[in-house]
C-alpha cells in the first residue's frame, strides 16, 4: 500500500475514527456495514436453526416447550429472509461491487445508501427485540387470523421491523436502477456489463415493485389488530384468504429477490475459473428479467390448498412452469461454460459448482410442488421446507459464500488460506445434503412441517437430518474464522488473483476511495478471456498502481 | 399403517393415491435424468478441461449452432413441463370434485382438537371412522384459525377456514388405521393437534355407529332448531303470506336479490344469511331479520342448514319437511 500516492489511500484505512465508517458515504465501506450487521443476523437465525435440529431429534418435546418451539422457528425463518437473504448479496455484494464493476466512483445516491443502511438497523432493532425478548410464534409468514386475532406475542414490533427494513430494501433496490442506468463507464453499453449487473437490476425491479405490497399488508393487519377495521377477520366479514394472496403476491417475488442475485454471482465465476465467456451471455441475462416478470404472477401456486378455486390453481400452475424456463437455461449455460474451458478449482469455482448442483435439485423439486394434484399431498410437508432450504441455502447461501470466497481479496486485500477455504465448501456441501436430502423423503411421508412433536416412524429421517446439521454448522464456522484470520496474517493479495476479467480487477485490493482515478473508457465485453488469454495473477508490482488501464491495455 | 415402524414411502388407503404416485414416480425419473445429465456434463468438463490439459480447445463461433443448442434446450424442457402440467391437473381436478353420491361428514376444527358428524347424527371427537369403499366428503370450518385437514395415506389434505365451508373428499380402498395431521400451523398445539382415521367393512361401519345412543341426525336436530328459535314465524310455507321469503325448495336455487343482482342458494350463502341477514336481502323482503352472529355455534350452524337442504331443491318444492 505505500506505493500508493496519499491521495490514493485504501478505502479501508484512509479515515481511522468510528464516525467516518458509522457517517460514510462510500459505497465499499456501507458494503462491510452490511456484511457485519448481516453476519450477526445470520448467526441468530443459524443458533435458532441448530435449536429447531436438535428438537426434532427426538419425536417428543423434550428440548423446548412447544411455545419455545414455535418461537423459535418463527426467529429463525424472520431473521434469514428478511434481515439475512434479501439483503445478503445486493446490499454486501451488490453496494461493494455494482460501482467498480460499471466504472463508477459510487453509487448514484450515496447519502441515500447509508440512509438504507440505518433503515435496517432501525427495523432490525424492533424485530430482533420482538423475536429474541418476548418473542413471535406466527412463522414468519404471519397468516391471519392467528397473527392479527390469536396470537398473544409480540407480533406487531416484529411486522412493524420488516416494514421499515422494507423500505431499505425499495431505497437500495432505486439506487442500483439509477445508477447502473446513469453511471456505466463511457463504452460499457448493456451487452458488455458483467451478468452480476444484469442479476442484480432485475432484483432491484421486483424489489422496488413488490416490497410496497407486504408493506401495505402489514398497515392492513396493524389497523385490524389496534384499529378494529374488518378486513381479514371472518367474524367480522373479512377473508382471511385475501391476506395470503397479498403475503405471497410480495413473499414470492422475494424468492426472486434472494435467488436472482446469487444467479448473478455464480457466472461470474464460472466464467473466471474456466477462462471462458459465459456460453449464451445474452440467454443468462435475459432469463433473470423472465424470472422477475414471471415471478410476478405465480404466487397462487402457495395456496393450492387454500381456499382459492381450483380453475385459479390451474393457471398458477402453469406460470409456475414457465418460470421453470429461465432457471433451467441459466443452469444449462452455465454448464455450457464451462466447454473447452481451462478449468481449475479454487475456492469460489467450487461453491459455484455446488450451486449449480443444489440449485437443480432445489429447481427440479420445484416442479413437483408447482404441480397442484401432487402439491395436495405435499403442501407444508418437509417436502417444501426441503425444497426451498435446496434453493435457498444449497443456492443462496452458496453463490453468497462462493462471492465473499472470490471478492474477498479484492474487498480487504487479503488472502485466505485455501486449503481451509476448499474443506469447509466441502463440509457445507456434505452437511447440506445431509441435513436437507432426508426431508424430502419425511415430507411425501406426510411429516408437517411446524411440528413440535411427531410420530415415532419419522425419527430416522430427522435424526439423520440433525447429523447433517452439526456437520454444515462446523463448516459455516470454518469460513467465519479463516476469513477473520486472514485479515491479520492473511498474504496481501494482488489486484487480480484469480487473473479475472472485468473493471473490478484493474484496481488495486482493496481499492482506493475513488475507485477509479481516471474512469475508465471500456472497449470490451466483460469476458474477454479468449482473446487475451490469461496466464496466472498478476504479482502485485505488476498492476499499475496509479493509472487505471483499459480492461485489455496491461496485456 | 401407524402401528407400522420405519418406511421410505406412504401406503396407498385411497382411491387415488396411487394416481398421485404415478405422477410423483415419474417427475421422479424426470428429475434424475435431468440432475446426472447435469452431473456427467459438469465432471467430464472438468476433467476434460482441466487447466493444463490437451484437450483441443478450438471454439466454434457459428451464431447459428448456439442458437440452435439454446432452443433445443429450452424446447424439450417446454414440451415436458407442459405435458407434466396437463397430467397433473387431471389429478388435481379428480381430487377437487366430490362424487354426488359421497356420504358428506361434517368436520369442525378448533384450537386444538377435532370434532366430526356423521350423517346419522353421531359425533366424534379426534377420531373418525369411516366405510371402505364408500365416497365421503368432508364439509368442514374452523372455529378460529385456519386449520388442515391432511390424511397422508389418502394424498388429501385441504384449509379449513374459518367462516367459510370449504370441501376434501376420499374413496377409501384399505382398511386399517391412518395418520390425520393439521397441516396448516394454528398455534401452541399445532402438532398435537391430529388424529386418527379408521377405515372399517361397510358392516361394521354399521355396528360402530349403533355403539352409542342414537343421536338425531343433522337435519332433524336443525329442524328443532328452526322450531325452538321460531324461524318458522316469518319463514312459512311457499305461497303463505310471511315477513321473510319461504325456504322450502331453497337449496341450489338461484334467488332474486334486494337490488337486483342474483345469487345461488347455496351452503356459502346459507350460513352467511343466517349470521348476517342484511347481507343479502331477497328481493321484495325488508332487511328485519336478527344477525346471529356468535349466538349460533358452528354445530348448530351444520344442523340448521342440513335441515335447510332437507327441505328440497329447486324442482322439488312440493316435497313437504
Amino acid at each position: 500500500m505505500t506505493a500508493h500516492a496519499d491521495s490514493k489511500l485504501s478505502y479501508l484505512t484512509s479515515t481511522r475514527t468510528i464516525s467516518s465508517w458509522l457517517l460514510t458515504l462510500d459505497h465499499k465501506r456501507i458494503g462491510i456495514l452490511y456484511l457485519l450487521t448481516i453476519t450477526v443476523f445470520f448467526a441468530i437465525g443459524g443458533i435458532a436453526a441448530s435449536m429447531i435440529r436438535l428438537e426434532l431429534a427426538t419425536p417428543v418435546g423434550d428440548f423446548l416447550q412447544s411455545e419455545t418451539y414455535n418461537k423459535t422457528f418463527t426467529l429463525h425463518g424472520v431473521m434469514m429472509i428478511f434481515f439475512f437473504l434479501i439483503p445478503s448479496i445486493p446490499a454486501v455484494l451488490g453496494n461493494f461491487l455494482v460501482p467498480l464493476m460499471i466504472g463508477a466512483r459510487d453509487l448514484a445516491f450515496p447519502r441515500l445508501n447509508l440512509f438504507s443502511w440505518y433503515l435496517l438497523i432501525v427495523g432490525a432493532s424492533f424485530t430482533v427485540w420482538a423475536v429474541l425478548w418476548g418473542g413471535v410464534d406466527t412463522g414468519w409468514t404471519f397468516y391471519v387470523p392467528y397473527s392479527s386475532v390469536y396470537s398473544n406475542t409480540l407480533v406487531m414490533p416484529a411486522a412493524m421491523g420488516i416494514f421499515i427494513t422494507g423500505f431499505s430494501s425499495i431505497l437500495t433496490g432505486l439506487n442500483f436502477i439509477v445508477t447502473i442506468h446513469r453511471m456505466r463507464a463511457p463504452g460499457l453499453t448493456w451487452f458488455r456489463l458483467p451478468l452480476f449487473i444484469w442479476a442484480i437490476y432485475a432484483t432491484s425491479l421486483l424489489q422496488v415493485l413488490a416490497t410496497p405490497v407486504v408493506a401495505v399488508t402489514i398497515l392492513l393487519v396493524f389497523m385490524e389488530r389496534f384499529m378494529g377495521f374488518a378486513i381479514f377477520d371472518p367474524k367480522n366479514g373479512g377473508d382471511p384468504v385475501l391476506f395470503q394472496h397479498l403475503f405471497w403476491f410480495y413473499s414470492h417475488p422475494a424468492v426472486y429477490i434472494m435467488i436472482l442475485p446469487g444467479m448473478g454471482v455464480i457466472p461470474e465465476i464460472i466464467a473466471c475459473f474456466s477462462r471462458k465467456r459465459p456460453f449464451g451471455y445474452e440467454f443468462i441475462g435475459f432469463s433473470s428479467f423472465a424470472i422477475a416478470i414471471y415471478g410476478t404472477v405465480v404466487w397462487g401456486h402457495h395456496m393450492f390448498v387454500a381456499g382459492q378455486s381450483a380453475y385459479a390453481a390451474t393457471v398458477f400452475s402453469l406460470l409456475s412452469y414457465l418460470v421453470a424456463l429461465p432457471s433451467a437455461v441459466k443452469v444449462f449455460n452455465w454448464t455450457a461454460t464451462m466447454h473447452k474451458g481451462q478449468i481449475s478449482f479454487e475456492t469460489p469455482m467450487l461453491y459455484a459448482l455446488g450451486f449449480i448442483g443444489l440449485f437443480t435439485i432445489g429447481g427440479l423439486t420445484g416442479l413437483f410442488l408447482g404441480s397442484p394434484g401432487l402439491d395436495v399431498h405435499m403442501h407444508d410437508t418437509y417436502f417444501v421446507v426441503a425444497h426451498f432450504h435446496y434453493v435457498m441455502v444449497g443456492g443462496m447461501v452458496m453463490a453468497y459464500l462462493g462471492g465473499i470466497h472470490f471478492w474477498w481479496p479484492k474487498i480487504t486485500g487479503r488472502m485466505y488460506p485455501d486449503g481451509w477455504a476448499r474443506l469447509s465448501a466441502i463440509l457445507i456441501f456434505v452437511g447440506f445434503n445431509f441435513t436437507f436430502f432426508p426431508q424430502f423423503i419425511l415430507g411425501y411421508l406426510g411429516m408437517p412441517r411446524r411440528y413440535h412433536v411427531y410420530e415415532e416412524p419419522f425419527q430416522v429421517l430427522n435424526v439423520m437430518s440433525s447429523a447433517g446439521a452439526s456437520v454444515l454448522a462446523l463448516g459455516y464456522a470454518f469460513p467465519l474464522t479463516y476469513l477473520l484470520w486472514s485479515l491479520k496474517y492473511g498474504a496481501v493479495a494482488p489486484a487480480n488473483p484469480w487473473g479475472a476479467k472485468g473493471l473490478e480487477w484493474t484496481v488495486p485490493s482493496p481499492p482506493t476511495t475513488m475507485n477509479f482515478d481516471t474512469i475508465p473508457i471500456v472497449t470490451e465485453e466483460a469476458y474477454n478471456y479468449e482473446e487475451s488469454p490469461f496466464e496466472g495473477p498478476l504479482a502485485p508490482e505488476k498492476v499499475p498502481s496509479h493509472t487505471v488501464a483499459l480492461p485489455h491495455a496491461s496485456h | 399403517m401407524v402401528d407400522q415402524g420405519f418406511s421410505w414411502f406412504p401406503e396407498q388407503a385411497s382411491s387415488f393415491a396411487a394416481h398421485v404416485d404415478y405422477l410423483y414416480f415419474f417427475l421422479i425419473v424426470i428429475s434424475t435424468l435431468v440432475a446426472l445429465g447435469i452431473l456427467v456434463f459438469v465432471v467430464y468438463f472438468s476433467v476434460k478441461y482441466r487447466r493444463g490439459s490437451a484437450a483441443d480447445r478450438t471454439v466454434s463461433h457459428n451464431h447459428m449452432v448456439h442458437m440452435a443448442i439454446e432452443v433445443t434446450w429450452i424446447a424439450i424442457p417446454f414440451f415436458i413441463l407442459m405435458g407434466v402440467f396437463v397430467w397433473s391437473a387431471a389429478i388435481f381436478y379428480e381430487l377437487e370434485t366430490p362424487p354426488v353420491d359421497a356420504m358428506e361428514v361434517a368436520v369442525i376444527g378448533k384450537q386444538w382438537m377435532w370434532k366430526f358428524q356423521h350423517p346419522s347424527g353421531r359425533r366424534e371427537i379426534n377420531e373418525l371412522h369411516v366405510p371402505l369403499g364408500r365416497s365421503v366428503k368432508l364439509k368442514m370450518i374452523s372455529e378460529d384459525v385456519i386449520h388442515d385437514v391432511y390424511v397422508p395415506a389418502f394424498r388429501m389434505k385441504h384449509d379449513v377456514l374459518p367462516g367459510q365451508f370449504t370441501y376434501e373428499w376420499f374413496r377409501a380402498t384399505q382398511p386399517g388405521e391412518y395418520y390425520l395431521f393439521c397441516a396448516e400451523y394454528c398455534g401452541t398445539d399445532h402438532s398435537l393437534m391430529k388424529g386418527r382415521v379408521f377405515v372399517l367393512d361397510p358392516g361394521e361401519y354399521e355396528e360402530w355407529l349403533k355403539t352409542t345412543a342414537p343421536q338425531d341426525p343433522p337435519a332433524v336436530a336443525g329442524g328443532k332448531l328452526f322450531d325452538s328459535h321460531s324461524c318458522a314465524n316469518c319463514h312459512k310455507d311457499p305461497g303463505v303470506e310471511a315477513k321473510g321469503p319461504s325456504l322450502v325448495g331453497l337449496f341450489g336455487k338461484r334467488v332474486k336479490l334486494d337490488g337486483g343482482r342474483t345469487q345461488v342458494a347455496d351452503e356459502a350463502y346459507l350460513r352467511e344469511s343466517i349470521l348476517r341477514p342484511a347481507t343479502k336481502v331477497v328481493a321484495g323482503y325488508k332487511p328485519i331479520m336478527p344477525p346471529s352472529e356468535g349466538l349460533v355455534s358452528e354445530e348448530e350452524l351444520n344442523d340448521l342448514i342440513a335441515y335447510l337442504k332437507s327441505l328440497g331443491g329447486p324442482g322439488e318444492s312440493e316435497a313437504k319437511p
